[in-house]
């Protein structure tokens, strides 16, 4: 161990040039993402096989029964949400990125707020605003004297409807992407050669639109199938995660990773068919001629309604946030079967913040967070260096590695982790972790590597490598080199990698809920308790926290990285 | 000053892989001398200047510096400055930290820091810069601000990798005189790369011609010119036509060789030609030092003009002569030239060289 050490230390200082000096550096990297990303997954796989062998797996043939009910529930559910998200998204590209109208500002300045809310916050408040206790069905029901509230979306067309307005951005963003990259002399190209404007969109822009909405449908697909907190709390038992879940809190551990072992080689093939895709072609242009103009609507009538329309969309993608906000401030217990909060008071803030039990989900998840982020950034740093900048045999499949664990559904990655660690291992320095407070560090750090990864590989893509090089010629060594030049020019971009990590770990509930324990509960299990004790005003107090943690950081890493394209980052 | 030797120099990137990128290089580059190596894209001449300063190690044979086996030796302990095709200037760094950096590596103190930092932008005549933002700097200077900062660690070889090849075409000339001048005041050994003969031409002591990974022949730019080793060399150095006669008569160190109007012309030929009577001889003649003369004119080409270029210095024109097209240029073309006119081409003994195929 010393001996390695010694000869890493002096191949930092000297030469990073030797044909094996990638694989000193890949060595501990390969060996973090197998010990907990690829080697959990494999356990859970063991595990349910464990008991009955593969006969778990036969009730995902059986013609009746949960499993399979749950599988085509899911997929049902992915492929509507497809659908929806790439109709609502796609409109909403072409209607902002092409037409000029008053109020299309105020809709493009908020068009990602909903998407950004944190994963049960979010779904709580389209549950307090669509569902059946809901604001808008019980203000029609008043409005109308009906029996029963109006409108309400439930079950199924609950978990849409959340999923439609957390998801479309995937198509909004990749739409608004390719028609910002297309080349407007090729559209005018076909209406010169004398094209009517219904042939042109037919015949160019959607089918050049094609890439771009096939990675946007695979991305959906895969996150409304990893999709756990709509489906709990809309009520919808019969899907995968669902299962997962409930499976686990009955005891079944094996059947739960029958369940995991399926929905994570199911997102894995879809992570292998979108990349497979990306590598294809796509109708980007290199042309730099003059951007496209807006078409601007001119017809009096047209403008007054484009102007409510836009009002009310406005409206529409604050409401979520807006609900919590009020109910934040509404008594606990205070709100029955009245439209809104009857009682309103600060209490809520105050108790969270003074009542030391209430206090502790704060202290943990920020702590919590705050290890995984440490550990995010070190090891995605690297990883990002070596599969940029390194040549090395197996650079593909380290890769893969950190996809995987961005492809692997919450749910699948605690299932995991619990089937890894519940005894000693290896890599948990031959300790259980299960029961412990660090296994949630753990499935955090394992859920957001990836996007400490990603944002630090974008960085490191710009920067030039013959900067290091100079460095190094100048009389440098490795580490000096990459400390005072790359990894100070990759900077920006790990610095926003490291907020996003830190902003999900403390939204983070889907893995959470399965590996807490009494003494580490996240701010998201508390907001899920409180919601079961009906402290409704507690819970979106909680919630608010989360909302303006995220709100900040995203306003905080625009001005860092200063342009708008960072905003995908958010829609996960 | 030191100089430079590379020794049967050869890199594969792939394992067991086809073809070498650079194939058994030889050079010695003489202390104090600038040495360019030039040829088009792809020749191996970045990979041989890569391999010099440490970004590359061959896969056999060996490099060094004076007497010092670096072959193998990491970049940052060969003391070797070198200007990056882009500059590669730190841009979070201004002009001066830019220019320090080296010299906070090998721990100089401050005091002396900072007068080597004056001196060498004094050098490059961007004395006051220092403070400067590198987005604040025109190319020129950039390119300025990455000589200096190569130059102040006072490296044992001064290495430039197409440095003039971002700038416009009258920034390039004043520049390459430039470099040469600050060069011979530092009295550092230069290692050069381009692909532009002109500008090898211009600056350098002597220039390593490459292609396909092998060095295809070293001399003086003089040398080169006039005496190139092959087809290749004639034919990439300036412009050449490069003709097959018959050989007449042979001996150690001329040919008598067979015009296709029946004339004989007598030639110089390097040592070792090989060339018996009966082959055939392969003659590289420049486009300026063919003259043009009246189709009947004693021991003439005779020929049909096919294309005019009229570039104010000269003008350029292709003649077809029974069937092979020869470049000519001459700087006092005869008035109304035109297309279809019939000439005669005259070739100078004494400029005409044979070259290896």
């Amino acid at each position: 161990m010393s001996a390695l050490a010694v000869n890493l230390n002096r191949r930092l200082r000297e030469g990073a040039g030797s044909a094996w000096f990638p694989y000193l550096l890949v060595a501990p990297l390969a060996l973090v993402l197998w010990g907990y990303v690829v080697q959990p997954m494999l356990a859970t796989f063991v595990e349910s096989v464990s008991e009955d062998g593969t006969a778990n797996y036969a009730v995902f043939f059986s013609s009746s029964g949960v499993a399979r009910a749950s599988l085509f529930t899911s997929l049902f559910i992915s492929l509507a949400s497809v659908l929806l998200c790439g109709v609502v998204g796609v409109g909403m590209a072409f209607l902002l990125k092409r037409f000029a109208f008053p109020g299309r500002r105020l809709i493009e300045a908020f068009i990602l707020v909903p998407a950004a809310l944190p994963p049960l916050i979010g779904a709580i408040a389209f549950q307090l605003l669509y569902s059946d206790i809901g604001i808008l069905p019980r203000a029609l029901q008043q409005l109308f004297g009906a029996e029963r509230p109006v409108l309400a979306f439930d079950d199924i067309a609950g978990v849409l409807v959340v999923h439609t307005f957390t998801m479309y951005p995937f198509f909004y963003l990749a739409a608004s992407a390719a028609l910002a990259g297309m080349d407007p002399s090729v559209e005018e190209a076909a209406y010169n050669l004398g094209a009517g404007r219904l042939r042109v969109w037919r015949t160019v822009l959607l089918p050049m639109l094609t890439p771009a909405m096939v990675s946007a449908s695979l991305l959906v697909f895969m996150t409304s199938l990893a999709s756990y907190t709509a489906p709990l709390l809309f009520g919808v038992s019969q899907t995968m995660t669902m299962q997962i879940y409930i499976n686990r809190t009955n005891g079944d551990l094996p059947m739960a990773s029958t369940y995991a072992s399926v929905l994570g080689i199911v997102s894995i093939l879809f992570l292998l068919l979108m990349r497979w895709y990306e590598g294809r072609r796509s109708y980007r242009s290199q042309s730099k001629g003059v951007a496209h103009q807006r078409r601007e609507i001119l017809n009096p009538f047209g403008r007054w309604l484009a102007l409510a329309a836009s009002i009310l969309a406005t409206l529409v993608l604050l409401a979520p946030v807006a609900t919590i906000a009020l109910v934040a401030f509404s008594e606990d217990g205070s709100w029955t079967s009245e439209v809104i909060p009857s009682a309103y008071t600060v209490e809520n803030f105050i108790t969270i913040f003074t009542d030391p039990k209430s206090l502790q989900p704060i202290l943990n998840s920020v702590q919590m967070s705050l290890i995984a982020t440490v550990g995010c950034v070190v090891i995605g740093v690297l990883i990002a260096y070596a599969v940029r900048r390194l040549n090395f045999r197996g650079r593909a499949l380290l890769d893969m590695a950190v996809m995987i664990s961005w492809a692997l559904p919450g749910t699948v990655v605690a299932i995991n982790l619990i089937s890894a660690f519940s005894t000693g291992s290896t890599f948990s320095l031959g300790q259980a972790l299960i029961g412990t407070f660090w296994i949630i560090p753990l499935a955090y750090f394992v859920r957001f590597l990836p996007m400490v990864f990603r944002s630090s590989s974008a960085a490191l893509a710009v920067v030039d490598p013959t900067l290091e090089e100079a460095a190094r010629n100048l009389g440098a060594s490795w580490w000096r080199a990459f400390r005072t030049i790359t990894l100070r020019l990759m900077l920006p971009g790990v610095i926003v990698g490291a907020l996003l990590a830190f902003v999900h770990g403390v939204g983070e509930f889907v893995a959470s809920v399965l590996i807490y324990t009494s003494s580490t509960v996240p701010i998201s299990v508390a907001i899920n308790n409180r919601m079961y004790s009906f402290e409704l005003g507690t819970a979106a107090a909680y919630g608010m926290l989360q909302i303006v943690l995220i709100f900040v950081v995203m306003w905080f890493s625009s001005r860092l990285e200063n342009g708008g394209r960072q905003a995908e980052q958010w829609t996960n | 000053m030191i100089d430079v030797k590379l020794r049967s120099v050869s890199k594969r990137f792939s394992r067991g892989g086809d073809a070498a990128a650079v194939d058994d290089v030889s050079l010695t580059i003489a202390a104090g001398e600038f040495f360019t190596l030039l040829g088009p894209s792809g020749c191996g001449k970045t990979t041989t200047l890569r391999m010099v300063a440490g970004f590359a190690f061959p896969t056999a044979g060996q490099i060094h510096f004076g007497d010092q086996d670096v072959t193998r030796l990491a970049p940052n302990k060969r003391d070797a400055g070198m200007v990056f095709q882009n500059y590669a200037l730190f841009p979070h760094m201004t002009v001066a930290q830019n220019v320090a950096y080296g010299l906070k590596v090998r721990k100089i103190g401050r005091a002396a820091s900072a007068e080597r930092i004056e001196q060498a932008l004094a050098q490059v005549h961007l004395a006051g810069y220092g403070t400067r933002r590198i987005d604040q700097l025109s190319g020129g200077q950039q390119q300025r601000v990455a000589l200096a900062r190569a130059l102040v660690i006072r490296p044992r070889i001064l290495l430039l990798d197409e440095p003039l090849s971002n700038l416009d075409a009258k920034l390039r000339e004043e520049t390459r005189s430039e470099i040469r001048r600050i060069q011979r005041e530092a009295g550092t050994t230069a290692l050069y790369v381009t692909h532009d003969q002109a500008e090898a031409m211009a600056m350098s002591d002597r220039i390593a011609v490459m292609y396909g990974g092998k060095v295809q022949q070293v001399g003086t730019p003089h040398e080169v010119y006039h005496r190139p080793a092959n087809a290749f060399v004639a034919r990439f150095i300036g412009r050449s036509n490069v003709l097959e006669l018959p050989v007449a008569e042979a001996s150690a160190d001329g040919l008598e060789l067979r015009l296709p109007s029946g004339a004989r012309i007598g030639i110089g030929a390097p040592e070792g030609h090989g060339l018996k009577s009966g082959d055939t001889a392969l003659v590289s003649a420049r486009p300026e030092q063919v003259r043009l003369a009246g189709p009947t004119a004693d021991g003439a080409l005779p020929g049909k003009v096919t294309g005019i270029e009229f570039t104010g210095m000269a003008t350029n024109l292709t003649v077809d002569v029974a069937g092979d097209e020869l470049m000519v240029s001459v700087v006092d073309a005869p008035d109304g030239i035109k297309i279809d006119d019939q000439v005669g081409l005259l070739l100078a003994p004494h400029r005409l060289w044979v070259v290896k195929p």
